[in-house]
Parts: structure tokens; sequence; C-alpha cells
């Protein structure tokens, strides 16, 4: 499983790739392994407006639907339009063609509420061997 | 094989229509008519009888195999129930006939079937009345909750939530949030219940209802329902049963006399009406005195001279739920089911279910996990999580299963056992069949650590081997036009 | 014998009892302590299968089926081919489940894929699903889902709408808040200039029927035009028949289509069971409530069909889910698929002019007799209304000594209507029988 380690991470798996002001975003190696197959990426509204942890959009595969949560709070300004066709890109490339939408931060500082690469490795392992 | 679209020939011709018999009409007003004609297949009357019989033989049913689909019930199908539902005196009755003049005598047996329905089913579950109009079991459900709002509203409670265990039918989160209510769910307890310390920390004067399935999803009865009961009623909130598993408790448990204030119940399941491929089904609702007045209108009422009568004056009902009486022809059957099978035989089917399940419990705790060690009551969930060791999977067993011919249990239900399987034989089959079946479950088992990829690539002996469900959902395809 | 469906034999109970190594049934039920059981459980004691038909026999002997019907308001007495009953008839369908395995339940599947394709054909949509309890909880579930996804609560209702199914929208919505607005019928169709003035930017969709509740057919293009320009959506109740020559709801620009598909080979049989269809444009497929069947491959490569878009649905979105649904009416699908194929192309539009003609016949008739006004502002198909000189309700208590079930009194539904009378007219009425409706009801004046 990778963790790439220029990313945060979410407790619910997702990851933010911070440049200055904006911000990508995804779900992460061990999520889209947990989904299984995605069949379908709900495009959220243009210009949405999200809070931090708060539902940015909805994941599908087969037998599980997933709500994608905002790393930060923000603008979501882009959508990754490729998901639409090729929603599988989720699987083949979690953290960079498989990468979800593009997010305006109000507020940098919400960075302190992430995960590093190594707290996120740790939280995921903790999760895997209670199960 | 071909679609029947696919066999489609020009000019060819399925039917006969009435001979016309009045003068030709000119043609409406071409701005009201369609440009094209519907392109529905053009076939002979055989090539339709040859295409569906052959599609009939590409299913499995109660009929052709054993059915142990946990929760669903798929017991024998009685056929005299059959013949009933299509007396013409029944089929060709218009449901408006009672709108005309005095015509409420022209239907007087229809509105006898659902007085006495209504009485047998009340009796059964210990409820003081039932609407017969919902048209399924999830309708049932909407029907219950919304009586339950109405109850609410008309004290002028505040209320805001509804309590459902995590191991509940996903229908009852879903119902109660369409008729407005947030979900609290509260997690099983280690004896297979919901935990009451849970239940009780969530339990408050904005919880407007708590919905129980019992025995639950993995086939355990709740033994402490009169507290949970007791504890709901304190606050005012009323206590939902879902009656998919009504079938373990004829003559032994009544939901009316045990708290609860509304049933729905699953004809299908129980009364032993067809499923039909996924419907239709009925879902009559029984509800204790406090939601007698908010009961959905039309009502059967028997006058004083003994015939029958329709009533809408219910000042405080919910209005109407479906456009008339229920699935009519489905409560028929249900109605001759009980008729002929009468007290001991309703109690019968119940102590057998339970007997049945037990047995092929016993049969399969050695082999298979039990998340859960308790005697069942007419089904059972088992885990495949020691098979996932050799990875394989409960839908790798469900697979085998069907090369076997036996329709697999439920498979990943209810959520909270991993890789769940969940076992309802039912009163009617014969201890071979339940000998045959455990002795596939074993088979199963005993690949799964000697020859895994043969769960894996099954079904071999199906018209078609396990199909791609991610493709399908990308690529949607559901209509040939 | 007390349950003639339990096969189990004394030695096997005892040899079952002793493999789960308890002494006897009863023991099983040891969870359920003496005072959870019931208070009572007086219910009849078991009958013979003999019996039982004599008995029911009796009560279909009480009801009087066979009268000639001249009532429809929604539910129509059209003649269903003998192969509906006999291939709907295969238990290898009718005692299936829902097809949860999809390499076991192929026949299931497929039908119900047929089904969708005959809906979509029918209706012009690009999308059906696998059907709905009826009619009106179709069209309930239609407007909750435009009400979803508009993120608006007002629902523009034309009152040309099955007023029973308009019971039915108020019944479901009133824990919720939804705002319903009405728009009387003129002449007996939509009013064109209340309609256009309701319909806003707060409307989650404008709710429409063709043929209306009177017969009356119209094009509701310039309607759903202004829905859409204020982002609102179009619903269209239809009448499946009647499509066999009229413009499609996909011709009018609908975005969701509904109906009650009782009349493509389902009995009247007292109110149910019927079916309930569903059809959208491509964009809303995710958003439909109800199964979908949907064609994929195996992994040999070849066509087979699964149950898709499962996601939407309450056993996996528990209180998200797009409806509560958990069932259709699949074997009233079977039905309809099988009497559409039998129909075919031509046949859909042959018995629709069969419908239209003998209507029209009707009308002429009824029109000469004196003191009774056929209402003409606007063409209709197979139903009519009729202005009579004297209560509906009472002429229709004459009527039906004559044997004749004369049509739907109005007044009960539509206020200051309780002299009209919806009268129906489907290929099972014969010419003689027009005739003598005709006749009976200028007698009965």
């Amino acid at each position: 499983m990778k963790i790439p380690d220029n990313l945060l991470y979410t407790k619910e798996h997702e990851w933010v790739l911070i440049n200055g002001k904006k911000a990508k975003m995804g779900i992460t190696d061990f999520a889209q392994e947990h989904l299984g197959d995605v069949t379908y990426v709900e495009p959220p509204d243009d210009n949405k407006a999200v809070k931090q942890f708060e539902m940015v959009t909805t994941i599908e595969s087969v037998k599980a639907a997933s709500d994608v949560y905002a790393p930060l709070s923000g603008k979501v300004t882009q959508f990754n339009s490729s998901l639409e066709a090729s929603p599988e890109l989720i699987n083949k490339s979690p953290y960079e063609d498989g990468w979800i939408a593009l997010i305006e931060l109000s507020d940098e500082s919400e960075k302190k509420n992430l995960m590093n690469k190594s707290q996120y490795e740790e939280y995921v392992t903790k999760l895997s061997t209670r199960e | 094989m071909k679609l029947i679209f696919e066999k489609s020939v020009a000019g060819r011709r399925g039917v006969t229509l009435p001979r016309p018999d009045v003068p030709k009409r000119a043609i409406i007003d071409g701005k009201y008519t369609r440009k094209d004609a519907a392109p529905l297949p053009e076939v002979s009357e055989l090539d339709v009888v040859r295409h569906f019989t052959n599609l009939s033989r590409r299913n499995f049913s109660v009929d052709t195999n054993f059915y142990p689909l946990g929760s669903c019930t798929m017991k024998y199908n009685p056929k005299f129930t059959e013949a009933i539902a299509g007396f013409p005196g029944f089929t060709e009755l218009h449901p408006l006939t009672s709108h005309l003049g005095q015509a409420a005598m022209l239907v007087q047996g229809a509105l006898e079937v659902l007085y006495y329905i209504e009485q047998l089913l009340a009796e059964i579950t210990g409820m003081k009345e039932m609407t017969t109009e919902p048209l399924a079991g999830a309708h049932g459900e909407l029907t219950g909750i919304m009586l339950i709002a109405a109850y609410h509203r008309d004290k002028g409670n505040k209320k805001r939530f509804v309590i459902v265990p995590d191991s509940s039918h996903g229908t009852n989160p879903a119902t109660a949030a369409i008729a407005g209510y947030e979900i609290i769910s509260v997690p099983t307890g280690k004896n297979g219940c919901m935990d009451m310390e849970s239940y009780k920390a969530k339990l408050g004067k904005e919880v407007a209802a708590v919905m129980l399935t019992c025995p639950n999803t993995l086939g355990i009865f709740n033994t402490d329902i009169k507290e949970v009961a007791e504890l709901a009623h304190r606050y005012d909130a009323l206590m939902y049963y879902d009656g998919a598993n009504l079938n373990a408790m004829l003559g032994k448990c009544r939901p009316g006399d045990v708290g609860f204030d509304v049933v729905h119940l699953n004809l299908h399941k129980t009364f032993s009406t067809p499923h039909g491929g996924g419907g239709p089904g009925a879902g009559p609702v029984g509800v204790s005195g406090k939601l007698v007045d908010y009961l959905p209108v039309p009502k059967v009422v028997r006058n004083d001279n003994g015939t029958y009568a329709l009533s809408e004056k219910k000042p405080k009902s919910i209005g109407r739920i479906a456009p008339f009486y229920g699935n009519f022809a489905v409560l028929l059957k249900a109605y001759a089911y009980i008729m002929l099978l009468g007290r001991e035989g309703l109690i019968t089917a119940s102590e057998r279910a339970v007997l049945n399940a037990n047995y092929c419990l016993a049969k399969l705790k050695d082999v298979y996990e039990l998340p859960f060690e308790r005697t069942c009551m007419h089904e059972f969930v088992i885990s495949a999580s020691r098979q996932l060791k050799h990875g394989i999977r409960a839908i790798d067993i469900a697979k085998f299963l069907i090369d076997r011919d036996i329709h697999p249990p439920t498979v990943y239900f209810p959520l909270i056992v991993k890789e769940a399987l969940m076992v309802e034989p039912t009163e009617t089959e014969t201890k071979e069949t339940l000998d045959r079946f455990v002795e596939v479950m074993r088979e199963a088992a005993k690949l799964a650590e000697d020859d895994p990829e043969i769960l894996k690539n099954a079904p071999t002996n199906m018209p078609v081997s396990r199909l791609d469900e991610a493709r399908a959902a990308r690529e949607l395809n559901c209509s040939h036009i | 014998m007390s349950n003639y469906y339990t096969p189990h034999t004394e030695d096997d109970i005892k040899s079952m009892l002793d493999t789960i190594g308890v002494g006897s049934i009863e023991e099983l039920f040891k969870d359920i302590k003496g005072e959870l059981r019931p208070k009572s459980f007086n219910i009849p004691e078991g009958k013979s299968e003999l019996e039982v038909l004599t008995h029911f026999n009796r009560l279909a002997f009480n009801n009087c089926a066979g009268i000639v019907k001249f009532l429809g308001a929604g539910f129509y007495d059209h003649y269903i081919p003998s192969v509906v009953d006999m291939l709907s008839g295969r238990s290898e369908f009718y005692t299936a489940y829902t097809p949860y395995q999809p390499e076991c339940s192929q026949g299931t599947l497929q039908a119900i894929y047929e089904y969708q394709s005959a809906i979509c054909a029918l209706t012009g949509m690009e999308v059906a699903n696998a059907s709905l309890y009826e009619g009106g909880t179709a069209l309930y579930e239609a407007a909750m889902l435009s009400s979803r996804l508009k993120n608006r609560n007002k629902i523009v209702v034309d009152s040309g709408v099955n007023p029973i199914y308009r019971q039915m929208l108020h019944t479901y919505t009133q824990n919720l808040s939804m705002d319903f607005v009405e728009i009387s019928v003129s002449h007996g169709r939509s009013t064109r200039s209340d309609m256009l003035k309701y319909i806003d930017d707060k409307t989650a969709c404008v709710i429409l029927q063709n043929p209306n509740f009177f017969g009356a057919i119209d094009d509701h293009s310039d309607i759903i035009d202004k829905a859409h320009s204020h982002g609102a959506l179009a619903v269209e109740s239809v009448y499946p028949i009647s499509l066999g020559l009229l413009k499609t709801p996909a011709e009018m620009g609908a975005d969701i289509v509904t109906g009650e598909g009782q009349s493509m080979g389902m009995p009247l049989s007292f109110g149910g069971p019927y079916l309930g269809f569903m059809a959208v444009k491509k964009e809303l497929a995710r958003k439909i409530p109800g199964r979908i069947a949907g064609a994929t491959l195996d992994t040999k490569g070849k066509r087979g069909f699964v149950l898709t878009l499962q996601t939407r649905e309450q056993h996996i979105r528990r209180e998200k889910a797009t409806s509560n649904i958990c069932s259709n009416e699949a074997l009233c699908a079977l039905r309809a698929v099988i009497y559409l194929s039998v129909l075919g192309k031509e046949g859909i539009r042959e018995l629709a002019r069969l419908n239209h003609d003998k209507a029209e016949y009707a009308k002429e008739k009824i029109a000469k007799i004196k003191g009774v006004e056929v209402k003409r502002s606007s063409p209709t198909f197979n139903e009519f209304t009729v202005l009579l000189p004297k209560n509906a309700f009472n002429v229709t208590e004459g009527l039906i000594k004559n044997n004749f079930l004369a049509g739907l009194p109005l007044g009960r539904y539509y206020k200051g209507m309780d002299n009209y009378l919806l009268v129906a007219v489907t290929e099972k009425r014969t010419k003689q029988e027009i005739d003598g409706f005709a006749e009976a009801l200028g007698k009965a004046l």
C-alpha cells in the first residue's frame, strides 16, 4: 500500500496536496482498496463551499457508496472530469490520475488537524490489526 | 439467449384483437400523435411462448430448487391459492365499483375478504386493528412510520429521532429518513441483541420510535424485548415491529402482547404468497389502540345487518397510502392459506421452521464460524471468516452452491457480521433436502482448504459465469431501445 | 395432520432433535418466557383444500364482477391474451425472489431488462426502472426525486392528474415541508395561464397527466418548456395503451414519466396487484428509485444481466437511500412485457386506435340522448365526460339493474361536478353493448 510523503491525510482516508492557497484532493490507496471497483464519482456542484471534514461528494463501487469528506475548508473550483468516463482511475492511480477535486482554501491553519505520512501509516496499521 | 427484441421481424404478429365493429374514425390531430410507432418487438405468439418459457428455465425458484435465502422466507407456495385468486369473481372486479350508486352490494364478497383478513392478522399479531392498504413490506414500514408521525403531531410531541439497531434491515433507517426523521443506530451487544446500556443512553424525549425485528436479523429472539418497550414508552416513543421474521413467532409470541404499537407483515413471507421474482408482495400494518384513529382510509366496516361497506369517516386518518385496498389478490391468497392451516397449522409452521434452522445450524457450526452461540429461531447467521484465511469469501461459497443446484443463502447481511451467510430453510423442506444442503456446505468448507480454485471459478453449470457488476454500473445499459 | 405443507415424520423430528441436542421442539423456544407468550391465538381450526375452495367460490359469487364496464378512471377493463396468464404462471418465475444471485436468475433479469426496454419504447425515454408498486406511488417517487435533486420543495400539480394520486401525494408528504400548488382545469384541460404563472424558480417539478383524468388529450410541450426555463423538472403521468397513438412524453420534453401499468395485462382484481412504471432521461438514471436490470458480460465475455446501480438502494445506503423501496412488481412487469410482446409494434397502435374509435362511437350515441351533453372542448382518447340532467351518482345506481357500470360520477372528487359522469370505452366493449348502454342511459334519465 502506497502512502506518499508529500501529502496530508484525514481519518476518513482522503489525501490532500497543498500548494499555497490551492489544494488537490483524492482518496488514499487504502480507501480505494477497501471500496473495490469504483463505478461512479458524483460531480460536486460548481463552486461548492465546503467545511473541513464535511461531505464533498460520494464515490460508488459495486456494492458500497461512500461519502468523501473535505480535508480542508474552502471552495471546490474543479472536479476531475476524467472520472466521469473513467471512474476506475481511482483504483488505478489514487494519488495521481485519480485525484477528485481542486479546492481553493479559506483557512490554511486547518492543516494542523491532518495527519502526515507517518501518522497516517500508524493509523492505518492500527485499523488493519483491529480487523 | 437473444432478447425478444432481437427476434423481431417486421410484419410478424402475436395476437388477435377484437374485430372493429364500429366505423373507423378520423385519426386524432397530428399534433397530439406520436411521430414513429413504438418500437416493440414484432414476433409470433409461438416466438413469445418459446422465448419466455426458455427464460423461465434460467431461473432458480422454490418449485425447482432449495432456496434458503435468509430473511426472505422462501417456503413452498400452495397452488390452490393461485386458483382462488384467479376466480373471475375476483379478477374482473373494478376497484372503483363501490363509488357508484349502491354498488357496494356488488362487491360484498371482496369486502368480506378484506374484513376477515384484517381480523385474522390482528389476532395473529395481537394488534388492535389492521390496514391492508400497504403494497409491500417496505411500504408497510413507511405507513407505520407515518402513523407514528401522525400520533406525535396530534399530541404536539416534538420528536426528531428514530432508534434502530445496527443489525436492522436497511429499509428501517431508509424508511424513517424518508418520513423526515434522523436515525440513531444502536450497536449489537455480546448476546447478539441490541446493547441495552447503549440503548438506554440513547433514549430520550426526542425519540419518536424504536424499530425492531424480532427475532432479529441474526435469528435471535430478544429476551429483553418487554423492557425495551417499557423504556421507550416512558418517553412516549412508540415501538415498531418489522414483521419480516414473523415466521418464527406464530402462536409463540405476539408483538401486540409485548408492547409493540405498530407491526408490518410481509404476506409473501410468513403467509406463503409467491414472491414473484421480487413482487408483488403485500405489507398489511397492525396498530395498538394508540394509533387506531390515524389508520389510512378507506376502511372496511361491517354494518349491523351483516353487510360490508367502505368508510372514509376518519377525521384523523393519514389519508390514502395506496389507490385502493392493497394488493387484493395477494391478500386473498394469504387469507386462503391461513384458513387452510388454521390455528394448529400456523403454530406447526413456526415450530418446524425453527426445527429446520436449528438442525442445519447444529450440523454446520463445527466448520463455519458462528458469531453468536445461541439457539436460533427460524434462521441463523454463520460467517465464512475461517474460509477467508484460504482466500475464500462468502460469495464464493454462494456461487458454489449454485453449481450444486441450491440457491445461496443471503450473503453479506447483516452488515455487522463479516462474510455473513444467512440461512433460512423454512418449514416446508424435508430432512433429506436439509441433509444435502449441509453436505454441500461442508464440501465447500473442505474445498476452501483443499482446492479453493473450484470455489472461485464457480458457477460453471449456469447459462452465464460470474458477471462483471462493475462494468454494468460504469457503462449503464438498461434498455435495448 | 395440522399442516399439510410440513413434511416431517415422527422419526425425522426425533432424529433432528437428537442432532440439535434438545428433548423437544418447545425447548427451542425457551428464550420466549411465559410472560411473553400470546394472551390469545383464536384462529379457527384448519380446513381441507376443498372446503376452502368452496368458501372462496361463495365469496367470488357474491361479487357481480361480470357486469359490463364503462368505468375506468385510470384502471381499465382491457382484454388479456391467454399467453399472459400461461407464461407468467410458470412457477420458475413466480416462486423465485429478487434476483440477488444473477447466475441463477437470468430468466427474471432478462425479462426485467426486456420490460425496461419495452417501457422505453412506449414512452420514448432512455432509462426505465424495474417497476414500482403502482401508478400513485410512482408519481410520489417522481415528486420526491425532483425535490431532492433540485433542493426545492414547491410542486405544481395539474388537477387533471388522477385525484386519487393527488390524495396520495398529500398523505405521503404531510410530515415533510412540501408546498403543493394545484392548478384547476378549464374546458377539460390544463389552464395555461395559471400553469405558467405558478411555475417559478422555487418549483421542483410540475406534475401533469396525459390523457388527463377527464380523458382529454393535450400537448404539454409549452408547460414543460416553461418548467425547464425555471430549472424545474417536468413529470408526466401517462396511460400506456394510449401511447400506441399519442405523442410520447419524451417528444414533449418530459424528464420523468410515470404511470399505472395495470392496462398492460393485469386483471382489475379489486385494486391490485398493479404495476407502477417510471422512466427518465439518461442524466437522471442514478437518481431513480427502485431496482434496475443492466446488461454486462460474464468472465468469458458472454452477455448476461444483473441488478445494477444498487448503491442507490436501501440495503446499501440505509438512511441515505433514494427511496425505501426494496422490491419491484416483477411478476406484473413480466406480464406487461409478455403483453407488449404479443401486441408488438403494430398491435399496440391498432389497439389504441380501436379504443379511440369505440369511444368516439359511444360519444356519438350518448350525445343523441335528449338532455345529455358530451363535452367536446378537447379531443379525448378512450374516456370522456358526460353532463347529465341530474345527479350522476343516482343515475349509475339505476343502470346497475341493466347490468352496466356506467362510469365514475365525478362529484366525489370535483366540486360542482355532481351531474358529470366519466365514461370509459375499451376494445372489449362491443357495438351492441355500447348501443344497449346508450339506450339504458336514455331511459334512466
